[in-house]
């Protein structure tokens, strides 16, 4: 077992026993749970989750992954302390932090589905909810761990997160949305689905409402959205993107932290 | 010539405008108590940093036992360090702590537990360690130095936060492992406490090392009887050439 297992185990046994992980599983379990027992009907609560996953999985994992570094300084300086390789250790510490946060998310969204039976169609939209809420966290994660390293100041830090969440959940949309209407004599199809690319919460938004047939509601835009993603260029478009969003981020938090004083 | 264990040539560090290390030489030798003191801000913390390789020296050389520390990791199995202060992971055990630093270190043929047993920790150690008091948590980040039975101990204010009774029971330790031949860097404020442990000083004043060699003679070299007055004396003298 290397340095970065190492770390990683002992680091996710610490943040899964949080409060804030465990409140985190509990807001799933009873919004799910509200939704699926007030609509009745799994695939309108799955749809209304979709908006929640994107607003909430975002925040919660550049917040809270923020913050649990800050206060894991000396728990950092204690492991660098020992015969550890940096680059394993940061690997390590993400790890540590991302997989607590991806297995509440999932009990916390799935267990009321499982307990309330799905067919073959619910499954496959909870399947697809999941692993967006995944794949987010991944990423805000990644960004949460290379402002924790970068920043000294915890305040600026916390303020760089938020600042980074907003700009993504919001800022971004805005910006896209007064390109669009600008350019409104334009045909931008093509331009829009660079813009979306570009952003990683866009991404799972574009994905999971394809899935959920909200394509429709999209007129011709989500028709061109729907022949890219339904063709495999833009699934590897798509996954491409993503990834870069995730490794980007660790690279240059591994980056940093090599050259880190403590 | 005593042998050197630890040596530290020409290391140079600047944080953003400020000179933290200016230059500092230091050989430590092998089986003795090294005592850095000097005021706050001198730099001590940083020096045992850039032995630790937490900090990067801009400047200079680190050797322990002859190799190079600079960019190196397995060295640091060599060394057990007490950090000055002890926050860790509030919702593991002290156990598992003790059980990273294990699995870290890899298998290691003896574990001193010495500290553990005479601090009485066997009982705080299953319980996390967001519970434990300040002092408690500190005899954990103690008893974790010396687990490993390493040839240099790094302690930065060890006694902060002990009770009269737990600091002595750490100041034993650290003489009997001085019999043992090994080797300890030790800072503190409480000079009275390092005139027992120490056999050698290091005095630091913002960022260069003002004196370094025996506690024998700190007290000819100044005229005084006590490291306390020693050390003072030196403070005093640094004040007046500033000024």
């Amino acid at each position: 077992m290397n340095t970065m297992m190492k770390v990683l185990k002992y680091q996710a046994r610490d943040a899964i026993r949080s409060r804030w992980l465990i409140a985190y599983a509990l807001f799933f379990l009873v919004v799910t749970d509200a939704l699926l027992r007030f609509s009745g009907d799994p695939v309108k609560a799955q749809l209304s989750l979709v908006s929640i996953v994107l607003f909430v999985v975002p925040l919660v994992a550049i917040v809270f992954g923020t913050v649990y570094l800050y206060n894991a300084r000396e728990f950092v300086e204690l492991i660098l302390a020992q015969p550890v390789d940096r680059r394993q250790t940061y690997c390590g510490l993400y790890l540590g932090l991302t997989l607590p946060l991806i297995v509440t998310f999932v009990v916390g969204l799935a267990l009321p589905f499982a307990l309330n039976g799905l067919d073959a169609l619910a499954w496959g939209r909870l399947a697809a909810l999941l692993v967006a809420g995944t794949v987010l966290t991944c990423v805000f994660t990644a960004i949460a761990t290379s402002i924790a390293v970068k920043c000294e100041d915890r305040l600026r830090g916390l303020g760089a997160a938020i600042g980074v969440w907003l700009l993504v959940t919001i800022v971004y949309d805005g910006f896209v949305l007064l390109v669009l209407a600008v350019l409104s004599e334009y045909p931008l199809e093509r331009a829009t689905l660079g813009l979306m690319m570009a952003n990683p919460i866009d991404i799972a938004r574009v994905g999971l409402l394809l899935r959920f047939d909200g394509a429709a509601m999209m007129g011709y835009t989500g028709a061109v959205f729907l022949k890219f993603f339904s063709g495999s260029t833009g699934m590897v478009v798509a996954t491409l993107a993503l990834t870069a969003w995730i490794v980007a981020p660790i690279a240059f938090g591994v980056r940093v932290f090599q050259r880190k004083d403590f | 010539m005593k042998r050197p264990l630890l040596q530290i040539m020409n290391v140079c560090k600047r944080f953003g405008a400020m000179d933290i290390l200016r230059s500092v030489d230091l050989t430590v030798a092998a089986g003795r108590v090294l005592a850095i003191v000097g005021p706050n801000g001198a730099g001590k913390t940083t020096l045992i940093k850039s032995v630790l390789g937490l900090t990067r020296p801009d400047a200079g050389r680190i050797t322990l036992m002859g190799t190079d520390v600079l960019g190196a990791n397995a060295y640091r199995s060599s060394i057990g360090y007490m950090p000055q202060i002890a926050r860790f992971p509030e919702n593991l055990t002290g156990g598992e702590l003790v059980a990273l630093l294990k699995d870290l270190r890899g298998p290691t043929a003896l574990l001193d537990t010495e500290l553990i047993d005479c601090f009485g920790l066997e009982q705080a150690l299953e319980k996390p360690l967001r519970v434990l008091s300040g002092g408690t948590r500190q005899k954990v980040n103690a008893a974790m130095a010396f687990l490993f039975s390493p040839e240099l101990l790094i302690l930065d204010e060890p006694t902060a936060g002990l009770d009269p009774l737990s600091s002595s029971v750490l100041k034993d330790k650290i003489l009997v492992e001085r019999g043992a031949g090994k080797t300890v860097m030790v800072t503190s404020h409480i000079m009275n406490e390092l005139e027992e442990l120490a056999d050698d000083v290091a005095f630091m004043v913002d960022g260069r090392l003002a004196f370094s060699g025996t506690l024998d003679d700190l007290k000819r070299v100044t005229a005084q009887t006590t490291m306390e007055r020693a050390v003072a004396a030196m403070m005093m003298r640094d004040c007046a050439e500033a000024a």
